[in-house]
């Protein structure tokens, strides 16, 4: 695999996808022998065996279709000339791709889409990248016998509605590449061949422009189109790329594989990567498109200080900002004592980086005051996940889906955040799967083309814990438990007692309903479909751990997935859906204040001595502040400066009014990043950041798949972040020497038992692995916990239900839950620099019609959103897709400021942030509310003094 | 110290209490203490055990002995030794 090479070297088109069977055929084609899977179509032999036969119709994303009829082939003893896409290879057949009778039927094949094609080739934006031209020339079309001058579609209006790119039908020859990668690589279904014989045309939707249909702008009919019909506006704007790097995305935890491709360092346009092991050549509009952030005029780019937040920012050099850095922090810790600092790492940088950022501050700041943002997110994951199973992350891959029988998706939205992960999702629904949903709102996943849940438990938010303690219920008291799997792979004193607990009148159904809301038939027949499925799965996100109760919910769930043994094999497990890029990453890198890289308490002699001794330095053996903790020492007066990498915490976390009030006690804070956002309101020194496109490290996406980011261009600030931080950790006393990120990776191997067979090296020749990379899995580790679990036995713990402190009144009679949408990203920083704004331009308040109606709120009308934390003001959209007594909003625009309103209860072992229940009030208004008044007043302090660098 | 952390990190520990309080108490008492220990920055121990050093309001039955396990010995931060 060239990992930076010309466009497309080794992504060879085999026409037809690969075939898994155990009986191999043997066939000749043109004299050569070649051996395949059963089920190989001749096409795809012929081109293992080195043999490309023409084709339009037909590419190895897709199945085979057999419109096109340029792939002839001539099987001896057989009449006709069967499309060779279609055909399957069948062992002792005699195939001829190249025979004159072919030949010509060919040909006249080509001529007849010729006749109807705009002969442009020289100024066509695929000129060179282009099919149709390919097969013009691998045919030996020399004359179009029909001429030009007959009826055509020339003339057909260009769609340029979509943001990226541009549909024309003059160029369409109707193969059904775009509606079939639509269908079966997406799931969308929102392309189809409208009209018939002349006048078929493709349609997005019911003959629509393309932004108005039901299309996703996943990017996959343009990836499929063999001509320039469906085009990116970038490659019409500048033209072909000259070179591509792989990569990998930055947007959520799937971590797809990208190639970047660009001419000199513009990047022209990003493509899924085929061999890309997350994504399997498949995209979403964010990776695929929605990269322009990177360029955007906003980038920071210079390293800039002040003294007080309300003086405007003075550009500097890095090392005038970096000694400046140092010295505030040196001065901070004389004055208020070493633990009056601390720093946040990111789930958006890289591995290497967060790595180099928690070492600079146990070893150089000489405390453990680092966290990260998977505080606010997956933090109970990990708590779980250790306590039952013994390691703190998912327990598949993605394509174990693809053997799910009974897929239960809980508190998560695949389609709008984990968009690839849910196309595949949603094939293996098309294929027979069933599909149960858990959550208080109806997403798209429930019902959407060929997929529909068995059943949706549209529970009340907060109730979590509750449901799957009555699914327990149902599995142990009638009977469905896996004794054979209990027996031999879980502690079986604490399987007696949980059984026992979950057994109680409190946790059966008919008494959860009162509770919940779900009807108690649904809940035993989830529980009976869950626990009778071959193969079943959970996959969850947010909407599980972002609640007073979210470990106990993690571990609730992993209850129930070794109760009916459905771990350590494919098809089954407990997979988190990480929100963003790196959230495992930055987890396993050692980014909690408890915890060094995997996961190894600070408190424990043996593993502080072996990081005491790679390092040079003692090391604090208390463990630090979290993140909500640190605001509220800030308020308290003991702790004084903060380093913020890549994360805009007063956008992303709770109870924003208390965020503000912490970072105005402060004395310095760093804001290092590629915006001014609304944290650097409140910062001293800016540090400009890079993009993934600027990065030479790893990713790890929610697989545990450790993906390499690779520089496609040079960081447009002058200097790698983790440069940066290895330059002010010297000038804090501490110097970290490091030539290239691989260094780093190599160290984290050294330190860290499962990731001991990690680098660069092995990366570069296999794509990704998974951790535990080591001795005994030196590829990786697909599927965890086969045989037995990490920790010897599952655990079982008692999970019982506790309602949450946050309580609907007469002051606040709704219940507020939060989420993101498909085109934005967490607090929007990138996306809402890119045209992505075409489909979501600013954060609204769903309501119920009923709750709509009691309070006079008609749709699009402004409306207050009050709670006892805070009030914000934004537009209403009465739907029902949440039900009555419940709203929702999304956090993506500072303006909405949907976390004025979220409040500060938290999860009991981890406190991650209680996001997706607040009681709240809606009223109609007609002005802002005094936080977003005092917003605007901190937008406008934010100014660059115009002078020169010194 | 404001009153506005120790309410917070009463309710904390409260609620690290709450999970564990089906277990028998001496246990759950163990392992509350244990968490706060594991997990809580030595100023939040400190503080806490000011606050029980006051009455200790608020704090459940099995938060308050696991919050005096955890938190009243809590001394100022430790010096890091020195490495040679």
């Amino acid at each position: 695999m060239s990992l930076e090479s010309g466009i497309n070297a080794n992504d060879i088109d085999r026409g037809t996808p690969e075939r898994q069977s155990e009986k191999l055929v043997t066939l000749e084609i043109d004299g050569r022998p070649v051996t395949v899977p059963a089920g190989t179509s001749i096409m795809r032999a012929a081109s293992l065996s080195g043999i490309d036969v023409p084709k339009l119709c037909a590419t190895d994303s897709l199945e085979p279709f057999g419109s096109c009829r340029l792939c002839l082939v001539e099987i001896a003893g057989r009449n006709g000339t069967p499309a060779s896409c279609t055909t399957p290879a069948e062992n002792g057949m005699r195939v001829s791709t190249q025979t004159e009778r072919l030949s010509k039927l060919r040909r006249g094949v080509m001529e007849l889409y010729i006749s109807d094609h705009p002969l442009d080739c020289l100024t066509c934006a695929a000129n060179g990248d282009c099919e149709l031209q390919d097969m013009a020339g691998a045919v030996g079309l020399r004359d179009v016998r029909y001429g030009y001058a007959g009826e055509n579609h020339l003339d057909a209006v260009k769609d340029e509605s979509n943001p990226y790119f541009t549909f024309d039908p003059a160029k369409c020859i109707v193969c059904s590449r775009c509606v079939r990668a639509c269908e079966e690589v997406q799931g969308t279904f929102a392309l189809t061949i409208d009209g018939r014989g002349f006048a078929s045309h493709v349609s997005a939707g019911m003959d629509e422009d393309f932004l108005d249909s039901e299309c996703v702008s996943c990017g996959a009919c343009v990836q499929a189109c063999p001509t320039a019909t469906l085009t990116e506006k970038s490659v019409i704007e500048w033209g072909t790329p000259q070179r591509s790097v792989i990569t990998t995305c930055a947007y959520c935890g799937v971590g797809c594989t990208f190639e970047a491709e660009l001419q000199g360092n513009r990047v022209v346009r990003m493509t899924p990567y085929k061999d890309g092991k997350a994504n399997h050549g498949h995209s979403c509009v964010k990776g695929r498109f929605a990269w322009g952030y990177a360029t955007h005029k906003e980038r920071i780019i210079n390293p800039m200080i002040r003294k007080s937040i309300k003086d405007p920012w003075r550009e500097v050099t890095w090392d005038d900002a970096l000694n400046y850095v140092a010295s505030e922090f040196k001065r901070i810790q004389a004055k208020y004592g070493r633990g009056a600092i601390g720093g946040i790492t990111s789930s958006r940088c890289t591995d290497e980086e967060t790595y180099v950022v928690q070492k600079m501050i146990r070893a150089a700041f000489h405390n453990n005051n680092v966290d990260t943002c998977a505080r606010v997110c997956h933090s109970p994951t990990g708590y779980g996940l250790k306590t039952t199973f013994g390691t703190s992350a998912g327990t598949q891959d993605f394509d174990s889906v693809a053997e799910a029988d009974l897929i239960m998706v809980i508190g998560a939205n695949p389609t709008d955040a984990h968009p690839v992960f849910a196309s595949r999702m949603k094939r293996r629904i098309r294929e027979g799967a069933k599909l149960i949903v858990i959550d208080p709102r109806q997403i798209d996943l429930i019902r959407t083309p060929h997929v529909a849940a068995a059943h949706h438990l549209q529970l009340l938010p907060g109730t979590n814990v509750a449901v799957v303690n009555a699914l327990a219920h149902v599995i142990v008291t009638e009977g469905l438990v896996n004794k054979k799997f209990v027996e031999e792979r879980c502690d079986a004193k604490e399987f007696e007692a949980w059984a026992k607990f979950v057994s109680q009148p409190e946790n059966s159904p008919e008494h959860v309903e009162k509770i919940s809301g779900v009807p108690a038939e649904e809940l035993r027949a989830t529980a009976r479909l869950y626990a009778t499925a071959r193969n079943s799965a959970i996959y969850y996100g947010l909407g599980v751990t972002e609640h007073s109760q979210g470990s106990t919910m993690v571990i609730g769930m992993a209850n129930l997935a070794m109760a009916t043994g459905n771990l350590g094999r494919n098809g089954v497990g407990v997979n988190p859906l990480r929100g963003q890029n790196n959230v495992q990453g930055s987890c396993d890198m050692g980014s909690f204040p408890h915890e060094f890289s995997g996961y190894r308490h600070v408190t424990d002699d043996a593993t502080r001595a072996l990081f005491e001794s790679a390092w040079g330095v003692g090391l604090d053996p208390e463990p630090g502040l979290r993140i909500p903790n640190m605001f509220d020492a800030a308020v308290d007066g003991t702790f004084k400066g903060l380093y913020v990498q890549g994360e805009d915490i007063v956008q992303s976390d709770p109870n924003t009014q208390h965020v503000a009030a912490g970072l105005e006690a402060m004395e310095c804070i760093v804001v290092h990043d590629l915006f001014l956002n609304e944290t650097a309101a409140y910062a001293h020194v800016f540090l400009p950041g890079a993009t993934f496109l600027e990065k030479d490290g790893t990713f790890i996406n929610a697989e545990r798949r450790i993906g390499r980011v690779r520089q496609a261009i040079p960081p447009m600030s002058g200097m790698a972040e983790w440069e940066a931080i290895c330059k002010l950790s010297a000038l804090l006393g501490y110097p970290m020497h490091y030539n290239h990120p691989s260094e780093i990776m190599d160290e984290i191997a050294r330190l860290t038992p499962t990731f001991a067979g990690v680098s660069y090296a092995k990366l570069d020749a296999l794509g990704s692995v998974q951790w535990p990379c080591n001795d005994k899995a030196p590829e990786g580790t697909p599927i965890m916990h086969i045989g037995t679990f990490v920790r010897g036995k599952g655990r079982f713990v008692l999970t019982e239900y506790i309602p949450t402190d946050e309580r609907t009144g007469p002051r606040f009679p709704l219940l507020l839950t939060t989420g993101r949408i498909l085109s934005q990203y967490n607090v929007g920083a990138q996306t809402r620099r890119t045209p992505n704004v075409v489909w979501h331009n600013e954060d609204v308040l769903e309501i119920h019609p009923h709750d709509a109606e009691n309070r006079g709120i008609r749709e699009g009308d402004r409306i207050a959103l009050v709670s006892r934390a805070g009030e914000t003001t934004m537009r209403a959209h009465i739907t029902e897709r949440v039900q009555p007594g419940v709203v929702y909003t999304t956090f993506h625009h500072p303006e909405s400021g949907a976390n004025v309103v979220t409040t500060e209860y938290s999860d009991w072992a981890t406190s991650c942030p209680e996001y997706k229940v607040t009681a709240v009030e809606v009223r109609l208004t007609n002005h802002e509310s005094t936080w977003q008044e005092h917003l605007d007043n901190l937008h406008r302090i934010q100014r660059i003094e115009t002078v020169a660098a010194e | 110290m404001s009153s506005t952390t120790v309410k917070t990190l009463v309710h904390q520990a409260n609620q690290i209490a709450d999970f564990f309080r089906l277990q028998p108490e001496a246990e759950a008492i163990t392992n509350t203490a244990d968490h706060i220990r594991r997990f809580w920055d030595p100023r939040m121990r400190a503080q806490m055990a000011e606050h029980i050093g006051h009455g200790g309001a608020g704090l459940n039955a099995i938060a308050r002995p696991a919050a005096e396990r955890a938190c009243k010995a809590a001394a100022p931060a430790k010096e890091i030794k020195k490495l040679a």
